[in-house]
């Protein structure tokens, strides 16, 4: 849906629900995650409709995700890293992750 | 459930003429004159406008037994009077309204983070039970093993606690919500921006000086929380009042991970985790305070060490309505009949009382003694 526009950087490799994603570096997680094509990284807590990042500067709260274990983290505020594992996140957070 | 509610049209909705005028739309105002309208009365309630401190906004929601009545052994009583009369209530303002206040009596627990905390646990609740004329009811201690069975995510601090089977928790939001939906269905009359000033007594009744104009009504219920103490003055009773406050913190909304509340955390049915209890002298609720905040905080962790890394999403501080010596006043005035006074901390466990209880004493024009006499201001 998305494309990316400029130069290729250098790319970081992420996993997004255990699969592998190539990122580019300075892509925010919610960058890298529509970039992959994903349409929906979320679920909403009450009636669990699909969600996307939306304003992509850290207002909305669309973009939820688990990073490294750790839930409810804003995508957008968040640049990938080598490694990174992130999981798109079902409903309400659990405690303790 | 069977339930006979009356529901009644007004010919003339300005009419400013009622059976019972009740002053303060908060939990108190709003249960009595819930308790009131469904009995059939004529009823107006009278209230401040959006800026006005209300505990009832601000509040805990435990609908809660354990400890309480130490001191006042008639409180225990009263208490649990509510908490079983409780799911009934539930299921009527449900019924009325279509709105669910998530009200469960799962048993509750006060946690101990050292034997010390344990031992004085201990002590508090055997000087409860050890009171004469006091009901008796299931509250015990529990060590760290059972309650772990219980509430899995205790950290290793834990020592020990009390549980009660009687204590539970509600939307309290929801219920205020509900009650003014339930009032307006039943209808009664919620008249905002009515600051009471002056009350007079008038032939058949009293007349309330507000902003907004007069308001006449044959009997007046003052449940302005802790302004009945201004007011109560003006039909001859008192409610002598020492304000407090009162600091919560809020987490984002979880899945479900705690079954039971706790006296100062708990699991609201949205999933967010409420963290509070703090108690500090004051009737200003601007401001709150770091570093009781970091104490409740550091506790809850210490209960709850999953709660490490959850976001806090509000923090907030309540003005509790506080007799001066922490127990309910009921009265109706000797001077001006057909005058009463309500107010009390625990609002929310009390709710249902005030319907089912207060309200129909009211609506036949006296307090029965032999159930509310121990809480008259007379002891003041
Ligand atoms: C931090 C905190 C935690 C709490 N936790 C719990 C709990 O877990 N369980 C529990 O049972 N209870 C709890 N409480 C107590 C409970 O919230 C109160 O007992 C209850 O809300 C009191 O309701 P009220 O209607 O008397 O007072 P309020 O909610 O304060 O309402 C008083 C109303 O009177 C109106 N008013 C004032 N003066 C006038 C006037 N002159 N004319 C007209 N209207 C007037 C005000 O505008 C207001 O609407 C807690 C309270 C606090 C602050
Ligand atoms: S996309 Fe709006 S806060 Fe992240």
């Amino acid at each position: 849906m998305f494309q990316r526009v400029g130069k290729s950087e250098a790319s970081v490799i992420i996993s997004v629900d255990g699969t592998r994603v190539t990122a580019r570096a300075g892509d925010t997680v919610a960058a890298a995650l529509l970039a992959a094509g994903l349409t929906s990284t979320r679920t909403t807590p009450i009636s669990g409709t699909p969600r996307a990042p939306y304003c992509m500067m850290g207002v909305c709260f669309e973009c939820l995700v688990t990073i490294d274990d750790v839930g409810n983290r804003q995508g957008c505020l968040i640049p990938v890293s080598e490694g990174m594992r992130v999981d798109t996140q079902k409903g309400k957070r659990e405690a303790g992750r | 459930m069977a339930m006979t509610i009356q529901q009644r049209d007004y010919a003339t909705p300005q009419r400013r003429d009622y059976d019972t005028v009740v002053v303060g739309g908060g939990l108190l105002g709003a249960s009595i004159a819930w308790g009131l309208a469904r009995g059939g009365e004529r009823v107006a309630l009278l209230d401040e406008g959006d800026t006005a401190i209300r505990a009832s906004r601000a509040n805990f929601a435990l609908v809660w037994v354990q400890s309480k009545g130490l001191g006042m052994p008639e409180y225990a009583g009263w208490t649990i009077r509510s908490s079983d009369a409780w799911a009934g209530f539930a299921a009527e303002v449900t019924d009325v309204t279509g709105l669910d206040v998530a009200f469960e009596r799962t048993g509750g627990f006060s946690l101990c983070l050292s034997e010390r905390e344990v031992e004085h646990r201990a002590q508090t609740l055997k000087r409860l039970h050890n009171q004469p004329g006091i009901v008796d009811y299931d509250a015990k201690m529990m060590e760290r093993s059972e309650i772990e069975r219980m509430l899995p995510a205790i950290g290793p601090e834990v020592v020990g606690g009390s549980f009660c089977p009687l204590d539970g928790h509600v939307n309290s939001l929801r219920l205020l919500r509900a009650l003014h939906t339930g009032l307006a269905k039943l209808g009664a009359h919620y008249l905002p921006d009515h600051r009471v000033d002056a009350i007079a007594q008038r032939a058949g009744g009293f007349a309330l000086m507000t902003g907004a104009g007069e308001v006449r009504a044959a009997k007046v219920v003052l449940a302005a929380g802790n302004a009945n103490m201004t007011l109560a003055p003006m039909v001859g009773l008192k409610a002598p009042m020492r304000p407090e406050r009162g600091q919560i913190i809020v987490t984002e909304r979880l899945q479900p991970f705690l079954k039971h509340p706790v006296v100062t955390v708990r699991q609201t049915d949205e999933g967010t985790v409420m963290i509070g209890d703090s108690k500090e002298e004051g009737i200003t609720p601007e401001g709150t305070n770091m570093g009781i905040a970091a104490v409740e905080a550091d506790r809850a962790l210490r209960m709850f060490p999953v709660l490490k890394t959850v976001n806090v999403v509000r923090t907030w501080t309540g003005v509790r309505v506080m007799t001066q010596d922490g127990f309910p006043i009921y009265d109706q005035s000797e001077t001006h009949p057909g005058a009463f006074v309500a107010c009390c901390h625990s609002g929310v466990t009390l709710a249902a009382n005030h319907a089912l209880t207060i309200a129909p004493m009211i609506a036949k024009g006296a307090l029965d003694l032999d159930i509310v006499g121990a809480f008259s201001a007379k002891r003041f």
